[in-house]
């Protein structure tokens, strides 16, 4: 165990405030990374040196008001937008080394999303949808879509193969999309709002479904969200506001390290 | 991801369907008007096609174009005869006297006499009769627009008699004709007879239709008539193509109809360009999440090539295919006849499709490319 995880308070489900401490076990490892958008009078200064820390084996919840810049901060995880200053580790690979195209390979091979309006595509089927990340990687059609049902079916998707989105409910067409994360076996996961657009029944099962589904001792998942309603089922829990990480909280280090051991 | 991209155009029945139309109407509009124009520049050409026997045609060197003639002389004639290389020339006419019906039913037209002694120059189309009956008094054979004029809802029947200006006629043949520019009924009789018909001028020869001898090119047959006689030697294709670029230079045919395809043209870009940005517009958080997920810029760019590609082969062939039916069912229409879907102009329509199916997915293109996939996080 890592002096870091040391340090973590074993008492589950007890909020702990820590600082920022650097892990070669991090999933994902941001140190002063700062964006901005503009420039002259329209600069806007989003992230203003942040110090993030994402851990194999657990859930992080990025929470905080809105426009504190917890999007910003997930689309630069994910290599979506270039951060305009600082490092940025994503599963040991320095993210400022690769190039546009490497960023985009490197996303297809590891990274899984959630997004908040689902963005499935609508002519397409359950399956179809789920197998996406598949075809972009050059899988043959069915075989993508034969791997995908069965991801469907571990969500309890099992009757809904070929329905189209319109043709699902809203937690279903979540579930779609989890499987779409899920499908060619990612070692990040990044959500963004997974529930706002959900009852909260509906969210919880979907939540549960990520837990179960995502968190493994080898993955590491991050959702940004607003919804306290879900803040259970993290096992750490980043505090932002203006562009900053304020504090974090571990909720279930003893789920955490459970999942290591 | 090809299939994605399928599946992504085929969701949106209403746009795709919007856009198939846009292409097909294109289409149709270009290729059938297209095909009206080379039709109608053909027909300026159908008697110099009609005449299968001669390779050569020789005329004054001020010729412009086919219907507008200045006599040669008799002299003439026997010049380009004596041309070392010509192995035969004759003489032909044309004029345009008017024709009567016993009923009174009259009209201008086209008169061709043809050699007395070889009938070189006479229609091989042969719908009733011989053209060697052309040899009996008075004989002319007629064209079935003719026909069908003087002696309307009349079966075929040869015998029967005209006036041609003030000459009795007696038709002995009837023959399918290409479609004339004026579509004025076209006749044929002996060089004698025609000038009889027409009336005497002091000179007549309309063109020398000469062969040039064995082992001897057109083209040096042409050049030696020309250096022999001072008279012009042209092929009938470079005739042809003499009389349908006076056409195309000095009528407002070519213009009208190229505004035509113009509009056809521009229109079919905007609509299918427009019709395929709002498609892309509406459908930029999926491609957003496409290239979020990991497809690239190329791939993402053959998605949309690949969409445009199918709308504009669907949209083509319904198109051609329409432009085709309207031809085939007017081919049997007289006054319709030589209109047909030429394969170079769909060729050059399907060229004219892609470029504005691939125009009209440019600027879809550019707009996906500069998307920035961080747009999926945005509620």
């Amino acid at each position: 165990m890592t002096q870091a995880f040391a340090e973590i308070s074993p008492r589950s489900r007890n909020p702990v405030s820590l600082p920022y401490e650097a892990s070669y076990e991090s999933a994902v490892s941001c140190k002063q990374v700062t964006k901005e958008f503009g420039t002259g009078d329209n600069r806007a200064l989003v992230l203003r040196g942040v110090d993030f820390d994402v851990r194999f084996g657990e859930m992080t919840l990025l929470v905080g008001p809105s426009g504190c810049g917890k999007t910003t901060l997930l689309s630069v995880i994910a290599g979506l937008l270039d951060a305009t200053a600082g490092h940025i580790s994503v599963l040991g690979q320095n993210m400022d080394e690769l190039s546009g195209s490497e960023s985009v390979m490197f996303r297809r091979k590891n990274l899984g999303f959630v997004f908040q309006q689902y963005n499935l595509l609508p002519a397409l089927t359950a399956a179809e949808n789920a197998a996406v990340p598949l075809l972009a990687a050059g899988v043959p059609r069915k075989r993508a879509v034969d791997q995908a049902s069965a991801v469907l079916s571990d969500l309890g998707l099992e009757h809904r193969f070929r329905a189209l989105p319109s043709q699902l409910s809203g937690g279903q067409q979540q579930r779609v999309a989890l499987a779409r994360a899920l499908v060619h076996e990612p070692r990040l996961i990044v959500c963004d709002e997974p529930t706002s657009a959900l009852d909260h029944e509906t969210g919880h099962a979907v939540m549960e479904l990520l837990t179960k589904a995502a968190v493994r001792n080898d993955r590491a998942v991050i959702v940004v969200t607003h919804d306290s309603r879900v803040f259970d089922f993290a096992d750490r829990i980043a505090h932002m506001d203006d562009g900053r990480i304020v504090r974090t909280e571990v909720l279930d280090e003893a789920r955490f390290t459970a999942s290591r051991n | 991801m090809n299939f994605v991209a399928l599946q992504m155009l085929l969701g949106d029945r209403a746009k795709y369907l919007g856009l198939i139309f846009a292409v097909a109407f294109s289409t149709f509009l270009m290729s059938h008007q297209s095909s009206i124009f080379a039709g109608i520049m053909r027909r300026t050409t159908s008697q110099i096609m009609d005449v299968p026997d001669a390779n050569l045609w020789v005329m004054d060197r001020k010729t412009q174009y086919f219907d507008e003639v200045k006599a040669l002389t008799d002299d003439d004639l026997y010049r380009v005869r004596g041309v070392p290389g010509i192995e035969w020339a004759v003489p032909l006419f044309k004029g345009q006297p008017r024709a009567k019906a016993l009923d009174g039913n009259f009209r201008v037209v086209i008169m061709m006499g043809v050699d007395d002694a070889t009938l070189v120059g006479a229609p091989r189309n042969m719908v009733l009769g011989s053209v060697d009956n052309l040899r009996q008094p008075d004989a002319v054979i007629i064209d079935r627009v003719g026909y069908e004029f003087f002696f309307p809802n009349q079966a075929y029947e040869l015998g029967k008699t005209l006036e041609l200006n003030d000459h009795r006629a007696t038709i002995v043949g009837i023959y399918n004709s290409s479609a004339p520019f004026q579509n004025l009924p076209v006749f044929y009789s002996r060089y004698s007879q025609a000038i009889n018909f027409v009336g005497r001028e002091r000179n007549l020869l309309s063109f020398v239709l000469a062969k040039a001898a064995p082992g001897i090119s057109d083209a040096e047959a042409s050049r030696r008539i020309e250096a022999a006689t001072g008279l012009r030697a042209a092929t009938s294709s470079q005739f042809a193509w003499q009389t349908i670029w006076y056409y195309i230079h000095h009528t407002g045919i070519p213009i009208n109809f190229g505004i035509t395809i113009g509009i056809a043209l521009i229109v079919g870009t905007i609509v299918a360009g427009q019709t395929f940005y709002i498609f892309t517009l509406e459908n930029l958080k999926q491609f957003g999440a496409l290239k979020a997920i990991g497809v690239t810029n190329w791939r993402i760019t053959g998605m949309i090539l690949l969409q445009a590609l199918m709308v504009g082969v669907i949209g083509f062939s319904i198109g051609i295919g329409m432009t085709a039916a309207f031809f085939e069912s007017t081919k049997n229409i007289l006054d319709l006849r030589g209109f047909t879907l030429l394969w170079q102009i769909a060729a050059g329509t399907g060229a004219t499709v892609l470029m504005i199916v691939i125009l009209a997915s440019l600027v879809s293109i550019r707009r996906v490319l500069v998307l920035e996939p961080a747009i999926v996080f945005r509620g």
